[in-house]
């Protein structure tokens, strides 16, 4: 799929208005902010800040009351709700602060999930799920239940079923909240080793400015929904 | 989502809430089964109905008589219209043509004649009735213990229970036994040992058409004679084979013995004055025709042959409007039980929704569409129905055999012969199992739908 000016995905004068009975919301407001290809963006900010709507809104979870989402050349509001789909299932991964993983289902089968909802042949999904959970070093632990793992293993799967479709953009919001300051530094550790080994697109939510500023290449900074700052990190 | 995928995702959910989504099923079971169950009810009285009315030869037999009955002896066949066809003699030759009609299945004539059975030395009255061969197989002598005669000549006897009775305290103990019928039998009279009031008789009626329809009879004289025969069967219920039936008969032999004996029966007199002594004639015949709804044609050409001929065939056109009405009104009430587990289906996949909000959420953000969260309540929804669909059948199955076995066991009490009042034919099963899908899958649409159209963020908020 074609970039746009080298960005991966970005989001030109986005907003993101909620009606809470009589009150509006705007979660997000007039936002121009991008992803370059292989890059690694941080989104900072407090919590309501937007930056979780914004997030949503680059992943094609949500639709922006106005401005444009383009990801990968393509205007994420002309797509259908099948486009927008098949755009979550195959051109995005997406890891979150509580892991989200199916309770009911062993690591293999959560793995296993986005390959089965992108139609992809078995034999090839045993082999890809096999590599994901090598690549976050679960693979010994196939047949385990989300319960039966700790906190940072939990996030990893997370990230092997994110990692499984072999996406272009990597969409984290808060990927370590729920985490110890050690799992957390891990989980970062191999999302960097992760942008670095497979030149992926990362875009990271977190409120842990120091957490940024040690693994983000550019942070983006919001506040009130607007964005406040966006810089190169130093 | 490719079709294996989605039922083995939705097997799984299935199981996850095992104990509700189990008594959902049982709901659908129950509905399924009770209207299988009513149905079943409705399709065996009506098979029992239709059997026992087959069997008893009312619809699917004709019978036969001379249109020249006692009233119009002595009028001139010159009055009949050239659209009525010239009576005729019901004699063997009529007999054998009617045979040649198409859908006919047999002709028979049909004997009964007074007699005195003399069994351990003490006399009986009792009527005897000539059984036709076609009364093995139509099972008009279902349930008869012992068995059936071994041959159409066979000089054996087939007892009615009551008369069985009279002769004995154990009925069952007659079979095997011999006795003894006394009958009248019928011997003509010859032209040339009539009187000769006769032969003046004859002149004066018809001179010179002695063979025809209209000459006096010769007469016959009565003799009395006697038949051994050996008690193969006793029967619980009257057959009554054929539309005039056997009548009062006590006392059942094969047709081709009855009609060697010769014996004289009621019609004898009237038959004595119009019939020809070298060609005997029958008072009636019972034509059977192959199905109910060929009588109407084998009536017709029975007419046009130039004899009377009568059927009760209206009567089966309303009562085949009767069992549909009444079908449909069993099923009516059987499907209500499918309605209400309609109801349970709904709920509980709305229950779902409720409860896998989250998980819905998670996966569409994985990718997956609208419509994959949609067929796979959808899917659900299908499996509950076909699970019990299938539960449902084999439930009412069950009940068909209690009640049959609660109704035969009262029919026993009572001394009557058994009877299959269920019966689950393989269009009923096939029929309730889809019905139970398609019920489902209706009951699945407004929550699958709901499911689809949640919003993956706020359902990925949801705790």
């Amino acid at each position: 799929m074609a970039t746009e000016n080298g960005f991966a995905v970005r989001a030109e004068g986005v907003s993101r208005h909620y009606q809470m009975g009589s009150t509006l919301i705007r979660a997000v407001e007039n936002v121009t902010l991008g992803a370059r290809a292989g890059e690694f963006l941080a989104l900072l900010g407090s919590s309501g800040s937007g930056k979780s709507t914004l997030l949503n809104l680059m992943a094609g979870l949500d639709r922006p009351t106005s401005g444009t989402i383009i990801a990968q050349g393509c205007n994420l509001s002309d797509m259908n709700s099948i486009e927008l789909a098949r755009y979550r299932s195959r051109t995005v991964g997406m890891v979150f602060q509580s892991f989200n993983l199916l309770p009911r289902m062993t690591l293999e089968e959560n793995v296993e999930l986005p390959l089965r909802l992108a139609e992809v042949d078995r034999p090839e999904r045993a082999k890809r799920v096999h590599e994901a959970l090598e690549h976050v070093g679960l693979e010994k632990r196939l047949a385990h239940r989300p319960s039966e793992l700790s906190g940072g293993e939990q996030q990893r799967a997370a990230l092997a079923r994110a990692l499984v479709n072999r996406p272009i953009i990597l969409f984290a919001d808060e990927p370590t909240g729920n985490l110890d300051t050690a799992t957390g530094e891990s989980i970062m550790q191999l999302l960097r080793e992760i942008q670095k080994t497979l030149a992926m697109t990362i875009v990271m939510v977190t409120h842990e400015r120091p957490l940024a500023e040690r693994f983000a290449r550019r942070i983006a900074t919001l506040a009130d929904g607007r964005l406040v700052s966006d810089g190169a990190n130093s | 989502m490719k079709a294996r995928d989605l039922g083995e995702l939705a097997v799984r959910n299935l199981r996850e809430a095992i104990l509700r989504n189990s008594l959902t099923t049982l709901g659908v079971a129950v509905g399924v089964a009770s209207l299988v169950a009513m149905l079943s009810l409705g399709v065996g009285l009506q098979e029992l109905a239709s059997r026992r009315l087959a069997n008893s030869g009312l619809f699917d037999t004709v019978l036969v008589t001379s249109r020249r009955n006692i009233r119009d002896f002595g009028r001139s066949p010159a009055k009949s219209s050239a659209l009525v066809p010239p009576l005729r003699a019901l004699d063997d030759d009529a007999r054998h043509e009617m045979e040649r009609l198409p859908n006919v299945v047999e002709v028979y004539p049909q004997i009964r004649f007074p007699t005195e059975v003399r069994y351990a030395g003490n006399p009986f009255q009792t009527v005897v009735a000539g059984i036709p061969p076609s009364s093995r197989g139509n099972g008009s002598f279902e349930g008869v213990q012992g068995a059936f005669f071994s041959g159409p000549s066979a000089d054996e006897a087939i007892l009615q229970i009551e008369f069985a009775r009279d002769l004995s305290d154990q009925p069952s103990t007659l079979i095997g036994k011999e006795l003894v019928v006394r009958y009248m039998e019928r011997q003509a009279l010859s032209a040339s040992s009539g009187t000769a009031d006769s032969a003046d008789a004859r002149r004066t009626a018809q001179p010179g058409a002695t063979n025809s329809i209209d000459a006096l009879g010769d007469g016959f004289s009565i003799v009395p004679r006697e038949k051994i025969l050996r008690i193969v069967g006793i029967i619980d219920t009257e057959p009554a084979t054929g539309f005039g039936g056997f009548g009062s008969g006590r006392l059942f032999i094969p047709l081709e013995v009855a009609s060697a004996l010769r014996a004289a029966q009621v019609n004898d007199l009237r038959e004595a004055v119009r019939v020809s002594a070298d060609k005997p004639s029958y008072s009636s015949l019972t034509v059977r025709a192959a199905k109910p709804a060929q009588v109407e044609a084998i009536e017709s050409a029975i007419k046009n042959m130039g004899f009377a001929a009568f059927s009760l065939l209206d009567a089966t056109r309303g009562l085949r409007l009767f069992f549909t009405i009444f079908d449909l009104l069993l099923g009516i009430f059987g499907g209500l039980a499918l309605a209400v587990a309609t109801l349970g289906i709904i709920n509980t996949l709305v229950m779902a929704i409720l409860e896998r909000r989250r998980e819905i959420g998670i996966l569409k953000a994985l990718g997956a569409a609208d419509r994959d969260v949609k067929q796979l309540f959808f899917v659900e929804a299908g499996v509950m129905g076909s699970f019990g669909g299938l539960l449902g059948v084999g439930m009412g199955w069950l009940i068909g055999r209690a009640v049959t076995w609660g109704t035969n066991l009262y029919l026993q009490r009572r001394d009557l012969p058994p009877a299959h009042v269920f019966s689950v034919p393989w269009w009923l099963v096939l029929g309730a199992i889809a019905f139970a899908i398609i019920v489902s899958l209706a009951a699945g649409l407004y929550p699958a739908t709901r499911a689809a159209r949640l919003d993956p963020v706020e359902a990925l908020r949801y705790e």
